[in-house]
């Protein structure tokens, strides 16, 4: 450790009068803090603010279905005859707008943007493992970004098989339009992802254990660190299971291998596969599928209890158990991907193993959030928009988390799977909890990426529209669903039986109207604060960790200097016998000082 | 040329809205802003959180209060449906009780500790004790709700053979359902998607040379006997459909190549259940909506919607293309005399073919 340390160095000096060209600063650079900026434009903004615009019109459309709206035809075009939405990109919609939230802004946008800033300048290292690796990664997500965004214009249109994409229907382009030119660049997409997303997670992991400073332990990580190192490692061992499933998916589709299908009989002929199976496919999706749940959660917790820690003025409590819940729930999160499969027709003995090692899974996450919690009492809360939004997180995953008590449950699952409730479960546990740890993430550590301030009233506003309006649309949508309503239906006027929840869908669209037109205040604030915000402090949340003691120009190595080297775990805040109510990690031990924690 | 003039319109709201952000923005230029909170965030703040924690209070009762009757909690048809709503009532009270308390905790402790100038936090890093505790009672609530979720997934997913249950088919297509009765002998002639003749009108590929498919019947409407168990034999011919029978709290996906089943007992016919208090409220509350939207609509000049009468329903509830949303097949629930009578008038499988 120490000896790479060094030899960083070394370097360090070169590296400073080393000439940066527009080229090899703002485009092709090797810097992770400009890196983790262009993931963040690109992934969280762009592909964000495509995401949401695509859920408000899968919103319209069910609360007021198949009526004319100059929305959809000015945005949809020949999608939309005469501002009516057609029924196969409603599918298009709910598939892409799934796929870009879930992979593009909550995996490479989150853990590509605090992955990238925060690892190295945590752990007090010069810039990532292979500086070189980083920026393939990020040019490889940019173009599988490119390849997604360019399946909205192919004749048939975007994928449209949900952002599972089970095959046969995503296996077969006479099934749906969707199934056609779109699916296929649906996959080359996704392959490109993936193969981005393990150059960056082996980066991540290489750094992590091999560049920490002098005195950094493991066990005096910050837990953002805990959090993207583990989740760096689920990425890992799940995202190839899903390149061999889309590989061979991709074999079926145009080399007419038999992996997912067998007996098919469509458009008055049989089809000559035979002997694959579709719910094999299903296993393989799954196996990511749920570790992807947690790979989108487990940096939004990380930034959480660092920022729950440092703005209520007190350690983090319990950090060991914080530590091990990771990593039981990182453990837990590859042994559940059955709780998505129990009406598929698997087993049902295997269904009873899954609900059980599912049900497990609730035990870590209720340790996390007794342990946030338990850090607010007492504390010195200090109400930054960041803050406000890592509590936002915690109410929404205990909200969203109790849910899957019921969803986990494989005989509960066997009336809701696949409504409304399901919807609303994972909305609020992983996308809403996720997205407030973007938002947390961003508002804190905007004054080290950008050296300004974002602007606070305008956090105040964003986040409470936002957070009323969460609860608004995702609360009364679980009794939609308990009232057996299926998702993914383009209107429910062909049946009679849901006609008492129209009025609850029309309630929900206006929140989610809401809350996306709250996001522009979010955006004026993140654009303008670049430009014009007030310059920031060196360390302007009185934080411990060492992102805070590199200067606030932005500068390739981070330190003008030496390292800093670590003393202390990173969560010191109000300790005794120290006249601050916080102590940095570089700074040494005072004579008989002790540490406070086990 | 709408197109164009939306375009606009939106573009003038965004622009509008980004305007008075700006002006709001810039409105606070001047004081000594350092854009951290103070002591007038934090308290302000404080009190939002507490307003917060009644708002998200209040918006559980309404949607109880107002929703709670959708849920199709009292009106389960079959015999396992109780048991799945009775575990589902206490999941439900189990994750009432946490998300309160909780909830509370998290939003009253933002309010009482929200900081102040001065005051110094509790340096307070770890208690075994505590970790123990909520590691433990979780473990015991857990260990308890999987235990019941077990048996009642046992119970749900064991089909009895000594019970002669009733055998049927489900056959999933784009975009509709077929169901497939064995017929006397109540065996299902072997079948398979390769040999489905449409010229002969053998549309489900039913093995013509099999004996035990002559007596079969396909119908596009199901049939049930009340109080007789049925096994679903479900079938898919091209992609994933789920077949979803909600009040009988039934549902198993139909798989292209292989055979999935699911296997309940219904236990009130249509006629009892359009019967229920509770159904007679819940369809009049629909005809009511139904008959404003029909005012609405013959106002237009179109045509008025049909009252609302219940039935029973098989529903798709696995996205299977363009027409997902409307592949549904009424089901019927009958006494042993009026399947039988009803039986008797369908066509076998063998005088059907051409």
């Amino acid at each position: 450790m120490s000896a790479t340390v060094d030899t960083h160095n070394h370097d360090d000096h070169d590296v400073h009068h080393h000439k940066e060209t527009f080229v090899t600063k703002y485009i092709f650079s090797q810097d992770h803090k400009m890196i983790a900026k262009q993931y963040l434009i690109t992934g969280v903004i762009v592909m964000g603010i495509i995401g949401i615009l695509m859920s408000l019109m899968i919103r319209m459309q069910i609360a007021w279905p198949e009526q004319p709206n100059a929305v959809f035809q000015a945005l949809l075009g020949k999608w939309a005859p005469e501002g009516v939405m057609d029924a196969d990109i409603y599918l298009a919609l709910v598939t892409i707008h799934g796929t870009l939230m879930v992979f593009f802004v909550l995996t490479a946008g989150l853990s590509g943007t605090f992955s990238n800033l925060l690892i190295p300048l945590q752990i007090g290292a010069r810039d990532m493992a292979s500086g070189f690796l980083n920026m393939v990664s990020y040019w490889l997500f940019f173009v599988s970004c490119v390849v997604m965004i360019l399946s909205f214009f192919v004749e048939m249109g975007p994928a449209a098989a949900g952002w599972t994409i089970y095959p046969p229907l995503s296996a077969l382009p006479m099934a749906q339009p969707g199934s056609g030119t779109g699916m296929t660049l649906w996959l080359v997409s996704m392959a490109i992802f993936i193969a981005s997303s393990l150059l960056g997670s082996l980066n991540y992991i290489v750094t992590v254990l091999n560049l920490r400073t002098k005195g950094m332990s493991m066990t005096r990580l910050p837990l953002t660190i805990w959090a993207f190192f583990i989740t760096a490692v689920i990425g890992v061992i799940s995202f190839p299971v899903l390149l061999s499933a889309a590989l061979l998916l991709i074999m079926d589709r145009s080399f007419g291998t038999s992996f997912f299908l067998s007996d098919i009989f469509i458009q008055g002929e049989v089809l000559h596969y035979q002997g694959g199976s579709p719910v094999l496919y299903e296993h393989l999706f799954w196996f990511l599928g749920h570790p992807e749940v947690y790979i989108v959660l487990l940096p939004a917790l990380g930034i959480t209890s660092e920022i729950i820690a440092t703005n209520s003025r007190k350690p983090i409590f319990g950090y060991r158990a914080m530590i091990l819940s990771i990593l039981a729930i990182a453990f837990l999160s590859t042994i559940v991907w059955g709780h998505h499969m129990f009406v598929s027709g698997m087993n049902p003995f295997l269904g009873s193993v899954f609900t059980f090692t599912t049900l497990l899974i609730a035990i870590p996450s209720a340790v996390k959030a007794f342990n946030y919690i338990t850090t607010l009492w007492k504390g010195n809360l200090q109400m930054n928009p960041a803050m406000l939004f890592s509590i936002g997180l915690v109410s929404t995953f205990i909200t969203g988390g109790l849910t899957g008590i019921i969803l986990g449950d494989s005989a509960l699952d066997i009336n809701v799977h696949d409504t409304y409730f399901v919807v609303a479960h994972f909305h609020l546990v992983m996308g809403i909890s996720a997205l407030y740890g973007v938002f947390a993430g961003v508002y804190h550590w905007f004054p080290k990426m950008f050296g300004r301030m974002m602007n606070k009233n305008l956090g105040y506003i964003h986040f409470w529209i936002t957070a009323v309006c969460a609860y608004g649309v995702f609360f009364p949508m679980h009794f939609i669903g308990m009232a057996g309503l299926p998702r993914r239906y383009y209107t429910n006027s062909n049946f009679p039986l849901f006609d008492d929840t129209a009025d609850t869908q029309v309630v929900i669209t206006v929140f989610a109207l809401i809350a996306g037109l709250a996001q522009i205040v979010f955006l004026y604030n993140f654009i303008s604060s670049i430009f014009y915000g007030k310059k920031a402090e060196q360390n302007p949340w009185r934080s411990n960790t060492l992102e805070w003691t590199a200067p606030v120009e932005h500068m390739h190595g981070n330190w003008p200097g030496e390292i800093p080297h670590v003393h202390r775990w990173p969560y010191d805040y109000s300790k005794p016998g120290h006249d601050e109510d916080f102590v940095p990690q570089n700074v040494p031990m005072k004579e008989g000082e002790e540490e406070l924690h086990h | 040329m709408t197109t164009l003039l939306t375009i606009i319109i939106v573009l003038f709201v965004a622009v509008a809205i980004w305007q008075l952000i700006k002006i709001f923005d810039l409105a606070q230029v001047g004081a000594s802003n350092t854009q951290i909170a103070d002591d007038k965030d934090n308290k302000m703040n404080g009190y939002l959180m507490m307003g917060f924690l009644a708002f998200i209070y209040i918006i559980t009762i309404l949607c109880f209060w107002y929703l709670g009757d959708l849920p199709l909690m009292s009106n389960s048809a079959s015999e396992h449906g109780p048991g799945i709503d009775s575990l589902m009532a206490i999941s439900m009270v189990v994750i009432f009780i946490v998300q309160t308390v909780t909830q509370f905790l998290l939003h009253y402790f933002a309010f009482k500790y929200r900081g102040e100038k001065g005051r110094k936090a509790l340096f307070y890093a770890d208690n075994n004790t505590l970790e123990a505790i909520w590691t433990g009672i979780p473990v015991i609530v857990l260990a308890g709700l999987i235990i019941y979720g077990l048996f009642t997934w046992n119970d749900i997913m064991n089909v009895d053979d000594q019970e002669d249950p009733l055998i049927v088919e489900l056959y999933a297509q784009q975009f509709n359902w077929k169901a497939r009765y064995g017929g006397q002998d109540n065996v299902l002639g072997k079948a398979n998607v390769r040999l489905i003749d449409l010229d002969r009108a053998n549309i489900l590929g039913v093995d013509e040379g099999d004996p035990n498919a002559q007596d079969d019947v396909i119908v596009t409407e199901l049939h049930l006997p009340v109080n007789r168990p049925v096994l679903f034999k479900m079938r898919s011919q091209d992609v994933l459909h789920s077949a979803y029978m909600p009040h009988f709290r039934a549902q198993m996906n139909c798989v292209p190549g292989m055979v999935t089943q699911f296997g309940f007992t219904p236990t009130v016919t249509t006629a009892d259940m359009r019967e229920t208090e509770d159904m007679k409220d819940k369809v009049l509350n629909i005809n009511k909506i139904r008959t404003e939207k029909s005012n609405e609509l013959t106002a237009n000049g179109e045509e008025a919607l049909e009252p609302y009468e219940f039935d029973y329903l098989l529903i798709c509830n696995k996205i299977c293309g363009k027409s997902h949303y409307n592949m549904q097949m009424k089901i019927i629930v009958e006494t042993e005399e009026e399947y039988n009578a009803w039986m008797a008038e369908q066509t076998t499988f063998a005088k059907s073919l051409n």
